[in-house]
Protein backbone atom coordinates (compact mmCIF):
# COMPACT_ATOMS: atom_id res chain seq x y z
CA UNK A 1 0.00 0.00 0.00
CA UNK A 2 1.52 3.26 -1.05
CA UNK A 3 1.19 6.45 0.99
CA UNK A 4 -0.97 7.83 -1.78
CA UNK A 5 -3.44 4.97 -1.54
CA UNK A 6 -3.55 5.24 2.24
CA UNK A 7 -4.31 8.96 2.02
CA UNK A 8 -6.91 8.22 -0.60
CA UNK A 9 -8.54 5.66 1.69
CA UNK A 10 -8.69 8.27 4.45
CA UNK A 11 -10.15 11.00 2.25
CA UNK A 12 -12.49 8.74 0.33
CA UNK A 13 -13.07 5.43 2.10
CA UNK A 14 -14.46 2.72 -0.09
CA UNK A 15 -16.28 -0.46 0.65
CA UNK A 16 -14.25 -2.39 3.21
CA UNK A 17 -16.41 -5.50 3.13
CA UNK A 18 -14.55 -8.66 2.15
CA UNK A 19 -15.78 -10.83 -0.67
CA UNK A 20 -16.57 -14.24 0.80
CA UNK A 21 -17.29 -16.06 -2.45
CA UNK A 22 -20.32 -18.20 -3.34
CA UNK A 23 -22.62 -19.50 -0.61
CA UNK A 24 -21.71 -22.67 1.22
CA UNK A 25 -23.91 -25.74 1.63
CA UNK A 26 -27.57 -24.76 1.96
CA UNK A 27 -29.31 -26.33 4.93
CA UNK A 28 -32.08 -28.61 3.68
CA UNK A 29 -34.82 -28.00 6.23
CA UNK A 30 -35.17 -24.20 6.11
CA UNK A 31 -36.85 -23.49 2.78
CA UNK A 32 -39.37 -20.97 4.12
CA UNK A 33 -36.74 -18.67 5.58
CA UNK A 34 -34.74 -18.44 2.37
CA UNK A 35 -32.90 -15.16 2.16
CA UNK A 36 -34.16 -13.70 5.42
CA UNK A 37 -32.96 -14.68 8.88
CA UNK A 38 -33.66 -12.62 11.98
CA UNK A 39 -31.52 -13.54 14.97
CA UNK A 40 -32.11 -12.98 18.66
CA UNK A 41 -28.86 -13.24 20.61
CA UNK A 42 -28.89 -14.50 24.19
CA UNK A 43 -25.78 -14.57 26.32
CA UNK A 44 -26.42 -17.57 28.60
CA UNK A 45 -23.20 -17.12 30.57
CA UNK A 46 -20.54 -16.36 28.02
CA UNK A 47 -17.13 -14.74 28.65
CA UNK A 48 -17.99 -12.17 25.93
CA UNK A 49 -15.39 -13.56 23.52
CA UNK A 50 -18.17 -14.83 21.25
CA UNK A 51 -20.01 -11.49 21.57
CA UNK A 52 -16.97 -9.68 20.20
CA UNK A 53 -16.93 -12.00 17.20
CA UNK A 54 -20.69 -11.54 16.66
CA UNK A 55 -20.22 -7.77 16.70
CA UNK A 56 -17.50 -8.19 14.12
CA UNK A 57 -19.70 -10.48 12.03
CA UNK A 58 -22.24 -7.69 11.63
CA UNK A 59 -19.58 -4.99 11.26
CA UNK A 60 -18.50 -3.46 7.96
CA UNK A 61 -15.77 -6.04 7.17
CA UNK A 62 -17.80 -9.25 7.33
CA UNK A 63 -21.21 -7.59 6.93
CA UNK A 64 -23.49 -10.60 7.46
CA UNK A 65 -26.46 -8.33 6.70
CA UNK A 66 -25.72 -8.58 2.97
CA UNK A 67 -26.69 -12.27 3.16
CA UNK A 68 -30.04 -11.48 4.76
CA UNK A 69 -29.13 -12.15 8.41
CA UNK A 70 -29.93 -9.47 10.96
CA UNK A 71 -29.89 -9.13 14.73
CA UNK A 72 -33.24 -8.03 16.15
CA UNK A 73 -34.32 -6.58 19.47
CA UNK A 74 -37.13 -8.99 20.33
CA UNK A 75 -37.55 -12.78 20.29
CA UNK A 76 -40.97 -12.20 18.72
CA UNK A 77 -39.22 -10.87 15.61
CA UNK A 78 -36.68 -13.68 15.46
CA UNK A 79 -36.35 -16.86 13.39
CA UNK A 80 -33.32 -18.19 15.20
CA UNK A 81 -31.97 -17.97 18.72
CA UNK A 82 -28.23 -17.36 18.83
CA UNK A 83 -26.98 -18.68 22.17
CA UNK A 84 -23.46 -18.13 23.44
CA UNK A 85 -21.75 -19.46 26.55
CA UNK A 86 -22.52 -22.39 28.86
CA UNK A 87 -26.05 -22.15 30.26
CA UNK A 88 -25.70 -20.94 33.83
CA UNK A 89 -28.28 -21.91 36.43
CA UNK A 90 -29.71 -18.38 36.52
CA UNK A 91 -30.09 -18.21 32.74
CA UNK A 92 -32.02 -21.47 32.22
CA UNK A 93 -35.38 -19.78 32.83
CA UNK A 94 -34.80 -16.66 30.71
CA UNK A 95 -33.35 -18.78 27.87
CA UNK A 96 -36.34 -21.13 27.75
CA UNK A 97 -38.76 -18.18 27.99
CA UNK A 98 -36.99 -16.45 25.10
CA UNK A 99 -37.27 -19.59 23.00
CA UNK A 100 -40.95 -19.97 23.84
CA UNK A 101 -41.60 -16.35 22.82
CA UNK A 102 -40.38 -17.03 19.28
CA UNK A 103 -42.94 -17.83 16.58
CA UNK A 104 -42.62 -21.07 14.58
CA UNK A 105 -40.64 -22.05 12.57
CA UNK A 106 -37.79 -21.37 14.99
CA UNK A 107 -34.23 -22.56 15.30
CA UNK A 108 -31.51 -22.60 17.92
CA UNK A 109 -27.87 -21.92 17.07
CA UNK A 110 -25.27 -22.88 19.69
CA UNK A 111 -22.37 -20.54 19.05
CA UNK A 112 -18.91 -21.36 20.39
CA UNK A 113 -17.44 -24.28 22.29
CA UNK A 114 -19.04 -23.27 25.61
CA UNK A 115 -22.53 -23.40 24.11
CA UNK A 116 -21.76 -26.81 22.58
CA UNK A 117 -20.14 -28.61 25.53
CA UNK A 118 -19.50 -26.00 28.26
CA UNK A 119 -15.83 -25.69 27.18
CA UNK A 120 -13.53 -24.59 30.00
CA UNK A 121 -16.52 -24.02 32.28
CA UNK A 122 -17.53 -27.68 32.33
CA UNK A 123 -18.30 -28.81 35.87
CA UNK A 124 -18.46 -25.27 37.24
CA UNK A 125 -20.76 -24.88 40.24
CA UNK A 126 -22.94 -22.30 38.50
CA UNK A 127 -23.19 -24.16 35.20
CA UNK A 128 -26.33 -26.08 34.35
CA UNK A 129 -24.97 -27.60 31.12
CA UNK A 130 -24.57 -26.98 27.40
CA UNK A 131 -27.37 -25.39 25.36
CA UNK A 132 -28.33 -28.83 24.03
CA UNK A 133 -29.46 -29.86 27.55
CA UNK A 134 -32.00 -27.03 27.70
CA UNK A 135 -33.16 -26.45 24.11
CA UNK A 136 -33.21 -28.45 20.85
CA UNK A 137 -30.09 -27.24 19.02
CA UNK A 138 -30.35 -27.10 15.21
CA UNK A 139 -26.90 -25.78 14.36
CA UNK A 140 -23.56 -25.69 16.13
CA UNK A 141 -20.70 -23.34 15.38
CA UNK A 142 -17.45 -24.63 16.94
CA UNK A 143 -14.57 -22.44 18.05
CA UNK A 144 -13.33 -20.62 21.13
CA UNK A 145 -14.37 -18.13 19.99
CA UNK A 146 -15.48 -19.00 16.43
CA UNK A 147 -14.03 -16.44 14.05
CA UNK A 148 -16.39 -14.21 12.06
CA UNK A 149 -15.78 -16.18 8.85
CA UNK A 150 -17.11 -19.32 10.55
CA UNK A 151 -20.16 -17.47 11.90
CA UNK A 152 -20.92 -15.92 8.51
CA UNK A 153 -20.52 -19.34 6.88
CA UNK A 154 -23.02 -20.87 9.31
CA UNK A 155 -25.51 -18.06 8.83
CA UNK A 156 -25.21 -18.29 5.05
CA UNK A 157 -26.01 -21.96 5.32
CA UNK A 158 -29.31 -20.92 6.92
CA UNK A 159 -30.18 -17.98 4.66
CA UNK A 160 -29.03 -19.84 1.55
CA UNK A 161 -27.36 -16.73 0.11
CA UNK B 1 -66.05 9.93 -15.58
CA UNK B 2 -69.38 8.16 -15.37
CA UNK B 3 -70.94 4.81 -16.08
CA UNK B 4 -69.41 1.39 -15.64
CA UNK B 5 -66.32 2.31 -17.69
CA UNK B 6 -65.60 5.19 -15.35
CA UNK B 7 -65.85 2.95 -12.33
CA UNK B 8 -63.47 0.41 -13.86
CA UNK B 9 -61.01 3.17 -14.76
CA UNK B 10 -61.19 4.56 -11.22
CA UNK B 11 -60.59 1.12 -9.72
CA UNK B 12 -57.61 0.58 -12.04
CA UNK B 13 -56.08 3.95 -11.12
CA UNK B 14 -56.58 3.32 -7.41
CA UNK B 15 -55.20 -0.22 -7.78
CA UNK B 16 -52.12 1.05 -9.61
CA UNK B 17 -51.43 3.63 -6.91
CA UNK B 18 -51.98 1.16 -4.06
CA UNK B 19 -49.76 -1.44 -5.73
CA UNK B 20 -47.05 1.17 -6.35
CA UNK B 21 -47.09 2.22 -2.70
CA UNK B 22 -47.37 -1.33 -1.27
CA UNK B 23 -44.44 -2.65 -3.34
CA UNK B 24 -42.58 0.63 -3.57
CA UNK B 25 -42.67 1.35 0.18
CA UNK B 26 -40.57 -1.68 1.21
CA UNK B 27 -38.30 -1.14 -1.81
CA UNK B 28 -37.82 2.49 -0.77
CA UNK B 29 -36.73 1.32 2.68
CA UNK B 30 -34.34 -1.12 0.94
CA UNK B 31 -32.90 1.68 -1.21
CA UNK B 32 -32.39 3.88 1.84
CA UNK B 33 -30.62 1.07 3.70
CA UNK B 34 -28.44 0.39 0.67
CA UNK B 35 -27.43 4.04 0.38
CA UNK B 36 -26.62 4.14 4.05
CA UNK B 37 -24.54 0.94 3.88
CA UNK B 38 -22.73 2.22 0.80
CA UNK B 39 -21.65 5.42 2.52
CA UNK B 40 -20.61 3.44 5.61
CA UNK B 41 -18.32 1.28 3.46
CA UNK B 42 -20.49 -1.84 3.60
CA UNK B 43 -22.06 -3.86 0.84
CA UNK B 44 -25.40 -4.05 2.59
CA UNK B 45 -28.44 -6.23 1.96
CA UNK B 46 -30.00 -6.20 -1.51
CA UNK B 47 -32.65 -3.57 -2.22
CA UNK B 48 -35.45 -6.15 -2.21
CA UNK B 49 -34.47 -7.51 1.22
CA UNK B 50 -37.49 -5.85 2.97
CA UNK B 51 -39.82 -7.66 0.54
CA UNK B 52 -38.05 -10.94 1.31
CA UNK B 53 -38.44 -10.27 5.04
CA UNK B 54 -42.15 -9.55 4.53
CA UNK B 55 -42.68 -12.74 2.55
CA UNK B 56 -41.08 -14.73 5.36
CA UNK B 57 -43.02 -12.92 8.11
CA UNK B 58 -46.36 -13.62 6.41
CA UNK B 59 -45.49 -17.34 6.30
CA UNK B 60 -44.65 -17.52 10.00
CA UNK B 61 -46.80 -18.52 12.93
CA UNK B 62 -49.31 -15.97 14.21
CA UNK B 63 -48.35 -15.47 17.84
CA UNK B 64 -49.97 -13.08 20.28
CA UNK B 65 -49.27 -12.52 23.98
CA UNK B 66 -51.77 -14.19 26.34
CA UNK B 67 -52.77 -10.87 27.89
CA UNK B 68 -53.45 -9.16 24.57
CA UNK B 69 -57.02 -8.14 23.69
CA UNK B 70 -58.53 -7.52 20.26
CA UNK B 71 -56.91 -4.06 20.17
CA UNK B 72 -53.54 -5.75 19.66
CA UNK B 73 -54.70 -7.51 16.52
CA UNK B 74 -56.62 -4.54 15.11
CA UNK B 75 -53.72 -2.05 15.39
CA UNK B 76 -51.64 -3.29 12.43
CA UNK B 77 -54.75 -3.78 10.28
CA UNK B 78 -55.85 -0.17 10.85
CA UNK B 79 -52.31 1.01 10.13
CA UNK B 80 -52.25 -0.73 6.74
CA UNK B 81 -55.90 0.10 5.94
CA UNK B 82 -55.37 3.84 6.45
CA UNK B 83 -52.25 3.72 4.29
CA UNK B 84 -54.15 1.86 1.54
CA UNK B 85 -57.00 4.37 1.68
CA UNK B 86 -54.65 7.33 1.36
CA UNK B 87 -52.72 5.59 -1.43
CA UNK B 88 -55.97 5.19 -3.35
CA UNK B 89 -57.27 8.77 -3.17
CA UNK B 90 -54.05 10.84 -3.08
CA UNK B 91 -52.55 12.56 -6.14
CA UNK B 92 -49.51 10.29 -6.40
CA UNK B 93 -49.39 9.19 -10.04
CA UNK B 94 -52.32 11.25 -11.32
CA UNK B 95 -53.90 14.57 -10.36
CA UNK B 96 -57.31 13.00 -10.84
CA UNK B 97 -57.40 10.04 -8.44
CA UNK B 98 -60.75 8.35 -7.78
CA UNK B 99 -62.71 10.17 -5.05
CA UNK B 100 -60.10 12.92 -5.36
CA UNK B 101 -62.61 15.53 -4.24
CA UNK B 102 -62.65 13.84 -0.80
CA UNK B 103 -58.86 13.94 -0.49
CA UNK B 104 -58.69 17.03 1.65
CA UNK B 105 -55.19 17.53 3.02
CA UNK B 106 -56.48 17.99 6.58
CA UNK B 107 -58.54 14.80 6.32
CA UNK B 108 -55.54 12.87 4.97
CA UNK B 109 -53.46 13.96 7.94
CA UNK B 110 -56.12 12.80 10.37
CA UNK B 111 -56.50 9.46 8.61
CA UNK B 112 -52.74 9.00 8.87
CA UNK B 113 -52.94 9.89 12.54
CA UNK B 114 -55.64 7.26 13.00
CA UNK B 115 -53.06 4.62 12.03
CA UNK B 116 -50.51 6.02 14.49
CA UNK B 117 -53.04 6.09 17.32
CA UNK B 118 -54.19 2.53 16.55
CA UNK B 119 -50.60 1.31 16.80
CA UNK B 120 -49.96 3.27 20.01
CA UNK B 121 -53.10 1.77 21.62
CA UNK B 122 -52.08 -1.70 20.45
CA UNK B 123 -48.65 -1.24 22.03
CA UNK B 124 -50.26 -0.23 25.33
CA UNK B 125 -52.57 -3.23 25.15
CA UNK B 126 -50.00 -5.89 26.04
CA UNK B 127 -48.95 -4.04 29.18
CA UNK B 128 -45.23 -4.43 28.59
CA UNK B 129 -43.15 -1.54 29.92
CA UNK B 130 -41.45 -0.90 26.59
CA UNK B 131 -44.73 -0.81 24.71
CA UNK B 132 -46.13 1.84 27.03
CA UNK B 133 -42.91 3.82 26.87
CA UNK B 134 -42.87 3.71 23.08
CA UNK B 135 -46.53 4.74 22.88
CA UNK B 136 -46.05 7.65 25.21
CA UNK B 137 -43.04 8.88 23.27
CA UNK B 138 -44.71 8.42 19.89
CA UNK B 139 -47.81 10.32 21.03
CA UNK B 140 -45.68 13.12 22.51
CA UNK B 141 -43.90 13.52 19.20
CA UNK B 142 -47.17 13.22 17.31
CA UNK B 143 -48.79 15.90 19.47
CA UNK B 144 -45.88 18.23 18.69
CA UNK B 145 -45.69 17.38 14.99
CA UNK B 146 -49.38 17.58 14.10
CA UNK B 147 -49.85 21.33 14.80
CA UNK B 148 -46.81 22.09 12.65
CA UNK B 149 -48.25 20.02 9.83
CA UNK B 150 -51.70 21.59 10.12
CA UNK B 151 -50.32 25.12 9.96
CA UNK B 152 -48.07 24.09 7.06
CA UNK B 153 -51.12 22.87 5.16
CA UNK B 154 -52.85 26.14 5.98
CA UNK B 155 -49.89 28.05 4.54
CA UNK B 156 -50.06 26.02 1.34
CA UNK B 157 -53.82 26.28 0.98
CA UNK B 158 -54.17 30.06 1.49
CA UNK B 159 -52.72 31.10 -1.90
CA UNK B 160 -54.38 28.15 -3.67
CA UNK B 161 -57.77 28.86 -2.02
CA UNK B 162 -58.24 25.13 -1.43
CA UNK B 163 -56.92 22.43 0.85
CA UNK B 164 -57.94 19.67 -1.54
CA UNK B 165 -54.75 17.72 -2.31
CA UNK B 166 -55.33 16.90 -6.00
CA UNK B 167 -56.38 20.52 -6.55
CA UNK B 168 -53.23 21.76 -4.79
CA UNK B 169 -51.07 19.64 -7.11
CA UNK B 170 -53.06 20.72 -10.20
CA UNK B 171 -52.73 24.39 -9.27
CA UNK B 172 -48.99 23.84 -8.81
CA UNK B 173 -48.81 22.43 -12.33
CA UNK B 174 -50.81 25.30 -13.80
CA UNK B 175 -49.17 28.11 -11.81
CA UNK B 176 -45.54 27.23 -11.01
CA UNK B 177 -45.07 30.66 -9.39
CA UNK B 178 -47.18 29.37 -6.46
CA UNK B 179 -44.60 26.64 -5.82
CA UNK B 180 -41.65 29.03 -6.02
CA UNK B 181 -43.25 31.25 -3.35
CA UNK B 182 -41.69 31.64 0.10
CA UNK B 183 -44.73 30.30 1.95
CA UNK B 184 -44.63 27.03 -0.04
CA UNK B 185 -40.94 26.51 0.74
CA UNK B 186 -41.44 27.30 4.42
CA UNK B 187 -44.44 24.98 4.59
CA UNK B 188 -42.66 22.14 2.78
CA UNK B 189 -39.61 22.54 5.05
CA UNK B 190 -41.93 22.12 8.01
CA UNK B 191 -43.63 19.18 6.28
CA UNK B 192 -40.25 17.48 5.78
CA UNK B 193 -39.42 17.68 9.49
CA UNK B 194 -42.86 16.29 10.31
CA UNK B 195 -42.28 13.40 7.86
CA UNK B 196 -39.00 12.54 9.58
CA UNK B 197 -40.75 12.62 12.96
CA UNK B 198 -43.86 10.69 11.91
CA UNK B 199 -42.00 7.93 10.06
CA UNK B 200 -39.43 7.47 12.82
CA UNK B 201 -36.30 8.48 10.93
CA UNK B 202 -33.18 10.18 12.26
CA UNK B 203 -32.75 12.62 13.98
CA UNK B 204 -36.04 11.85 15.76
CA UNK B 205 -35.85 8.06 16.05
CA UNK B 206 -33.20 5.58 14.96
CA UNK B 207 -34.87 2.89 12.81
CA UNK B 208 -31.96 0.45 13.21
CA UNK B 209 -31.48 0.66 16.97
CA UNK B 210 -31.37 -2.40 19.20
CA UNK B 211 -31.29 -0.50 22.48
CA UNK B 212 -34.73 -0.65 24.06
CA UNK B 213 -34.26 2.55 26.03
CA UNK B 214 -33.60 4.68 22.94
CA UNK B 215 -36.45 3.23 20.93
CA UNK B 216 -39.60 5.09 20.00
CA UNK B 217 -41.33 3.31 17.16
CA UNK B 218 -39.47 0.02 17.54
CA UNK B 219 -40.45 -0.18 21.22
CA UNK B 220 -44.13 -0.20 20.23
CA UNK B 221 -43.77 -3.25 17.99
CA UNK B 222 -41.53 -5.42 20.20
CA UNK B 223 -44.42 -7.78 21.00
CA UNK B 224 -45.53 -8.31 17.39
CA UNK B 225 -44.60 -11.53 15.61
CA UNK B 226 -45.14 -13.17 12.25
CA UNK B 227 -47.98 -11.82 10.05
CA UNK B 228 -48.87 -9.06 12.54
CA UNK B 229 -45.29 -7.79 12.45
CA UNK B 230 -45.36 -8.06 8.67
CA UNK B 231 -48.42 -5.78 8.57
CA UNK B 232 -46.75 -3.25 10.87
CA UNK B 233 -43.59 -3.16 8.77
CA UNK B 234 -45.60 -2.95 5.55
CA UNK B 235 -47.79 -0.17 6.95
CA UNK B 236 -44.83 1.85 8.19
CA UNK B 237 -42.97 1.62 4.88
CA UNK B 238 -46.16 2.52 2.97
CA UNK B 239 -46.61 5.59 5.15
CA UNK B 240 -43.05 6.71 4.48
CA UNK B 241 -43.53 6.27 0.73
CA UNK B 242 -46.89 8.09 0.87
CA UNK B 243 -45.60 11.07 2.81
CA UNK B 244 -42.54 11.40 0.58
CA UNK B 245 -44.75 11.01 -2.50
CA UNK B 246 -47.01 13.84 -1.34
CA UNK B 247 -44.01 16.01 -0.48
CA UNK B 248 -42.34 15.62 -3.88
CA UNK B 249 -45.61 16.14 -5.74
CA UNK B 250 -46.25 19.38 -3.85
CA UNK B 251 -42.69 20.53 -4.54
CA UNK B 252 -42.11 19.20 -8.08
CA UNK B 253 -45.47 18.18 -9.57
CA UNK B 254 -44.14 17.81 -13.15
CA UNK B 255 -44.44 14.32 -14.61
CA UNK B 256 -47.68 13.50 -12.77
CA UNK B 257 -50.56 12.43 -15.08
CA UNK B 258 -52.87 15.41 -15.57
CA UNK B 259 -55.26 13.81 -18.05
CA UNK B 260 -56.92 10.38 -18.21
CA UNK B 261 -55.29 7.56 -20.14
CA UNK B 262 -53.04 4.58 -19.48
CA UNK B 263 -49.93 6.15 -21.05
CA UNK B 264 -50.13 9.26 -18.85
CA UNK B 265 -50.67 7.07 -15.79
CA UNK B 266 -47.59 4.96 -16.57
CA UNK B 267 -45.49 8.12 -17.05
CA UNK B 268 -46.96 9.47 -13.80
CA UNK B 269 -45.99 6.29 -11.93
CA UNK B 270 -42.47 6.43 -13.38
CA UNK B 271 -42.10 10.08 -12.42
CA UNK B 272 -43.39 9.34 -8.91
CA UNK B 273 -40.90 6.49 -8.43
CA UNK B 274 -38.03 8.65 -9.70
CA UNK B 275 -38.88 11.61 -7.48
CA UNK B 276 -39.47 9.52 -4.35
CA UNK B 277 -36.24 7.56 -4.85
CA UNK B 278 -34.25 10.79 -5.17
CA UNK B 279 -35.91 12.11 -1.99
CA UNK B 280 -35.21 8.79 -0.20
CA UNK B 281 -31.55 8.83 -1.21
CA UNK B 282 -31.25 12.41 0.03
CA UNK B 283 -32.80 11.52 3.40
CA UNK B 284 -30.62 8.38 3.76
CA UNK B 285 -27.49 10.43 3.02
CA UNK B 286 -28.57 13.02 5.58
CA UNK B 287 -29.15 10.25 8.15
CA UNK B 288 -25.60 8.91 7.86
CA UNK B 289 -24.19 12.23 9.00
CA UNK B 290 -26.79 12.82 11.72
CA UNK B 291 -27.01 11.55 15.27
CA UNK B 292 -30.28 10.94 17.04
CA UNK B 293 -31.40 13.94 19.04
CA UNK B 294 -31.93 13.59 22.76
CA UNK B 295 -35.59 13.07 23.52
CA UNK B 296 -35.76 16.36 25.42
CA UNK B 297 -34.31 18.25 22.44
CA UNK B 298 -37.03 16.97 20.11
CA UNK B 299 -39.62 19.62 21.13
CA UNK B 300 -37.11 22.25 19.97
CA UNK B 301 -36.82 20.64 16.54
CA UNK B 302 -40.58 20.28 16.18
CA UNK B 303 -41.17 23.79 17.53
CA UNK B 304 -38.79 24.94 14.82
CA UNK B 305 -40.95 23.17 12.25
CA UNK B 306 -44.01 24.84 13.76
CA UNK B 307 -42.38 28.28 13.54
CA UNK B 308 -41.48 27.66 9.89
CA UNK B 309 -45.10 26.80 9.18
CA UNK B 310 -46.45 29.81 11.08
CA UNK B 311 -44.09 32.17 9.27
CA UNK B 312 -45.20 30.54 6.03
CA UNK B 313 -48.87 31.06 6.86
CA UNK B 314 -48.31 34.73 7.77
CA UNK B 315 -46.29 35.25 4.59
CA UNK B 316 -49.14 33.80 2.59
CA UNK B 317 -51.62 36.10 4.30
CA UNK B 318 -49.47 39.23 3.97
CA UNK B 319 -48.47 38.70 0.34
CA UNK B 320 -52.03 38.12 -0.78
Amino acid sequence: MTIRSILQAIVHPRTVTEDLGPPSQVAADVPRLAGSLQLRHVDAGSCNGCELEITSTFGPVYDAERFGARLVASPRHADALLVTGPVTKNMVGPLVKTFEAMPEPRMVIALGDCARDCGVFRGGYGVEGPVGDVLPVDLQVPGCPPNPEAIVRALRGLTGR
Amino acid sequence: MNGIGGVIAAVLVAGAQIAAVAVGGPLLVGVMRKVRCHIEGRVGPPIHQPLRDLRKLFSKQRMRPDQASWVFGVGPVVLVATAVLIAAISPLATTRPPLGQTADFFAIVFVLLLGSVALALAALDTGTPFGGMGSSRAMTIGALAEPALLVAILAMSIPAHTSNLPALVRIGLAHPQLIASPERFLALGSFLVVILAESGRLPVDNPSTHLELTMIHEAMVLEYAGPDLGLVILGESMRLALLLGLLVNLLIPWGIADRPGAAALVIGLGALVGKVVVAGIAIATFEVFTAKLRLFRLPELLAGAFVLAVVGAFTALVIR
